[in-house]
């Protein structure tokens, strides 16, 4: 029976959500917490999906959120904090992927098919805008018909 | 029993869609008439049988029915009503039976007003949809199937996932659906039209209402789940740029894209080939959509079944139709020359921009959302790829949309001229600039994003409002407004909706304030000009669900505005919190409230926030939905269709 009461209280505070940014993280120095609320937005939760560890409520999103705080308040740079978290979690933790490695193809990806769409609809309308209207106006012999029809009435 | 004749009806329905796909299309090659009017009555039959099967199992869930899997894993007796229905769609095994009955609806509406089309084109259309609906009944029959039972029912159900239980999604799978699958139809349209061999202005015609229903259906879909995410998941993002959420945006863009081309193709008998690709391409990312969600190859908050079997089925069903449409594509689209001729200004070159810009910007939301799987294959990197990259890759694609838009809608077709163009637009320009200064000038050392935002909302607005204005002529007389075909009116309404999307996206992401704190009972804080107290917390009991509920005074200049109610949800069935988050929507800004945590000593943790113009984004897509069906109520469209029937009498049609 205890064992019982012991899981429904696990569970109940499993259950008890911790939600994003809480009070007692935020930094007393605005321009601080600012930087770090910035970071944030753009660190991965690792546990949760596809969140940022500024929305979320999980616990390990709360240690990373005090974790760049601590980063910045000991004088990193928002690059050195950034470093210090990819170092020990993996890129996978960057929201915004680096233009590093093969990366640049997936930044680049944008802009090279507008260049390429640009100038396939490009030459597509100057072909267009140099035909020659075709002479294809003329009615098939239904059409004729049906034209000589409507004029009679 | 009901359980039992829907399964049989969904079986039954199976091997009608069967038939529907084979019969029509060998009538047509060989233009027997028989063969090929056997599809009408198939059409209607296949959605009557889904239909049943859909009733079966809503019969099923409204009446507790714990014999059923599927009951039982997403239903409790104690529910609301409305989510013991919403809870039929809210599951994998639903939803794809909801996807099929919106599939063989499409197919019967298809048949009932494709009287105009020609027959051959006809029963090739029904029969090309009926072998999509053969994919996806055999999908649902043999990996999904909804009607399974359990060989020992329990007492009560596991509870619907509460974060579904919520009316705006219990609307936004059907209004979704209605979208992606009603891109079907334009689909089933180009692969006909490609066996014909045939494309023509009256095909575009044909093909615009279909386009025009299921952008609509999306663009009201999309909005609601947008909706939903702002006041459930408790911190009042709008837009996540998740896996799933792009999924839904990337046919949205391509039937957008869709809707103008064929305008282009129904007007001047050009971009025939790129229009036909559109078509297959957006129905194409549908299936895609369909594949992510399902698959659960990409990690998003939506994934619904997490099943490889089920992944790799929908992949084949995927590679077989975009692949065969295309293949069909690249053999046949040599058939379609174009006609119109065009200068290098004119509607049609806007026209044409405007799906680069459309099909360009659903590429990029693409490739940012396969790249994480691409790296992790190619590279072996584990990367992600978020809302920082698609707001610094997308962005521009939308804000050059936006700038050329009002310039576009005013050229006139064939040849035109710059000139007169910028000239109209001249007071819409200034209003714009305007705005963008005001906003420049009262925003201190923020970003550009909001000014910016703001002259393209306006701009947008103010060039739909010249537009209108022009048409009046020089007689200056504002009830010619009245006489205008309603298409006209659509098109300026739609694209209005868009400024005002545009707007509201600026002011939420430029100008939001946010405010976290203890606070403690009775003591009142600021946030942004506005006075809020917190006056008690009090536990309450929902009908399957305990809540922590605040209450809260919101007030100006010592003047009460809105008592709110922000709470903490519980729901013990199935184990889950859920947030509550309390609104006072307002036409300039929302103030959204948050209740966390019980502190020491009695206070509480409560979030603010201020959200300038946030209502604007909804506004925006409701507009734009109006407008989609303002142009699709237009005459031409049943003129058409009366036209054609009262051929042998030869009455003109207008």
């Amino acid at each position: 029976m205890n064992r019982l009461i012991l899981a429904f209280g696990i569970a109940l505070l499993a259950a008890l959500p911790a939600y994003a940014v809480q009070p007692d993280e935020v930094l007393d120095d605005p321009v601080l917490e600012q930087r770090a609320r910035d970071l944030s937005k753009g660190l991965r939760c690792l546990v949760c999906q596809n969140e940022s560890i500024d929305e979320s409520n999980a616990s390990l999103a709360r240690d990373l959120r005090i974790l760049v705080r601590d980063r910045l308040v000991a004088g990193d740079t928002d690059e050195e904090a950034l470093d210090f978290i990819v170092e020990r979690y993996g890129e996978f933790v960057l929201l915004q992927p680096t233009t590093g490695g093969a990366n640049w193809l997936l930044w680049a990806a944008g802009p090279i098919m507008l260049l390429i769409a640009s100038a396939a609809g490009f030459s597509y309308l100057r072909r267009r805008s140099r035909a020659v209207p075709q002479g294809t106006e003329t009615l098939s012999a239904e059409e004729q018909q049906r034209i000589s029809e409507l004029l009679k009435e | 029993m009901v359980t039992e004749l829907g399964h049989f009806a969904l079986i039954l329905a199976f091997m009608v869609a069967c038939v529907q796909a084979i019969v029509p299309l060998v009538g047509a090659h060989n233009r027997w008439p028989g063969w090929m009017a056997l599809a009408e009555p198939a059409a209607t039959l296949q959605f009557l049988l889904t239909g049943f099967a859909f009733a079966a199992l809503t019969h099923a869930f409204v009446t507790s029915d714990f014999t059923l899997r599927l009951v039982v894993l997403n239903s409790h007796s104690l529910k609301p009503m409305i989510y013991k229905v919403s809870g039929v769609w809210g599951n994998h095994e639903g939803s794809m039976l909801l996807w099929v009955l919106i599939l063989t609806l499409f197919g019967a509406m298809a048949a009932w007003f494709g009287g105009n089309l020609p027959p051959t084109l006809r029963a090739r259309v029904l029969a090309v949809q009926s072998a999509v609906a053969v994919a996806f009944f055999a999908f649902i029959l043999f990996t999904s199937n909804p009607f399974l039972r359990v060989a020992v029912p329990p007492f009560d159900g596991q509870d619907l996932n509460p974060l579904l239980q919520d009316v705006g999604l219990a609307l936004h799978p059907p209004f979704l659906y209605l979208g992606y699958v009603g891109l079907s139809i334009c689909f089933s349209f180009a692969v006909a039209a490609l066996i014909e061999g045939r494309i023509d202005a009256a095909w575009g015609r044909w093909v615009r209402p279909w386009t025009l229903a299921a952008w609509v259906f999306l663009t009201i879909g999309i909005g609601l789940g947008s909706w939903w995410a702002y006041y459930e998941l408790g911190w009042g993002g709008f837009w996540f740029w998740d896996p799933v959420e792009n999924a839904s945006f990337m046919p949205w863009l391509l039937a957008a894209a869709l809707l103008h081309s064929a305008i282009v193709v129904e007007k001047r008998e050009a971009l025939k080939s790129w229009t036909i690709l559109l078509a297959i391409l957006a129905f194409g990312f549908s299936l895609i959509g369909t594949f992510i969600v399902r698959s659960g190859l990409l990690t998003s908050v939506h994934a619904f079944a997490n099943d490889p079997e089920r992944g790799v089925f929908i992949l084949i069903i995927l590679v077989l139709f975009t692949g065969g449409a295309l293949t069909l594509f690249a053999a046949r689209a040599n058939v379609m020359d174009a006609k119109g001729v065009f200068g290098l200004v004119s509607r049609e070159s806007a026209l044409v921009a405007n799906n680069i810009l459309l099909a360009v910007s659903c590429f990029v939301v693409f490739v940012g959302t396969m790249w994480p799987l691409v790296a992790e294959m190619f590279w072996d990197r584990k990367l992600s790829v978020g809302p920082p990259f698609f707001n610094m890759a997308f962005t521009p694609f939308m804000v050059l949309l936006g700038l050329l838009l009002p310039l576009g809608a005013m050229l006139p077709w064939k040849r035109a001229g710059v000139g007169r163009a910028v000239r109209q637009m001249v007071p819409g320009l200034v209003v714009a600039l305007a705005l963008a200064g005001l906003a420049w000038t009262v925003q201190t050392g923020r970003s550009l994003l909001g000014p910016v935002g703001l002259f393209l909302g306006a701009w947008i607005v103010a060039g739909a409002l010249t537009e209108l204005w022009t048409r009046i002529g020089r007689s200056r007389d504002v009830t010619r407004l009245w006489r205008l075909p309603r298409a006209d009116w659509g098109k300026a309404v739609a694209h209005m909706g868009l400024g005002v999307t545009m707007f509201g996206v600026a002011g939420l992401m430029a100008w939001e304030a946010e405010d976290i704190r203890v606070a403690q009972l009775g003591e009142t804080f600021e946030v942004a000009g506005f006075e809020l107290t917190l006056n008690e917390v009090r536990d309450v009991r929902g009908p399957n669900y305990f809540s922590t509920m605040g209450d809260v005074t919101l007030a100006k200049n010592g003047v009460e505005l809105a008592r709110l109610y922000p709470e903490k949800r519980n729901y013990p069935v199935a184990g889950m919190p859920t947030t509550e988050a309390a609104i006072d929507y307002r036409f300039l800004r929302d103030v959204y409230v948050v209740i966390g945590d019980e502190q020491e000593g009695g206070a509480w943790t409560l979030r603010t926030y201020v959200k300038p113009l946030a209502g604007w984004i909804w506004a925006g897509c409701i507009i734009m939905a109006l407008g989609g069906s303002l142009s699709l109520s237009d005459r031409r469209f049943r003129v058409a269709a009366g036209a054609r029937r009262r051929k042998p009498l030869g009455v003109p049609a207008e």
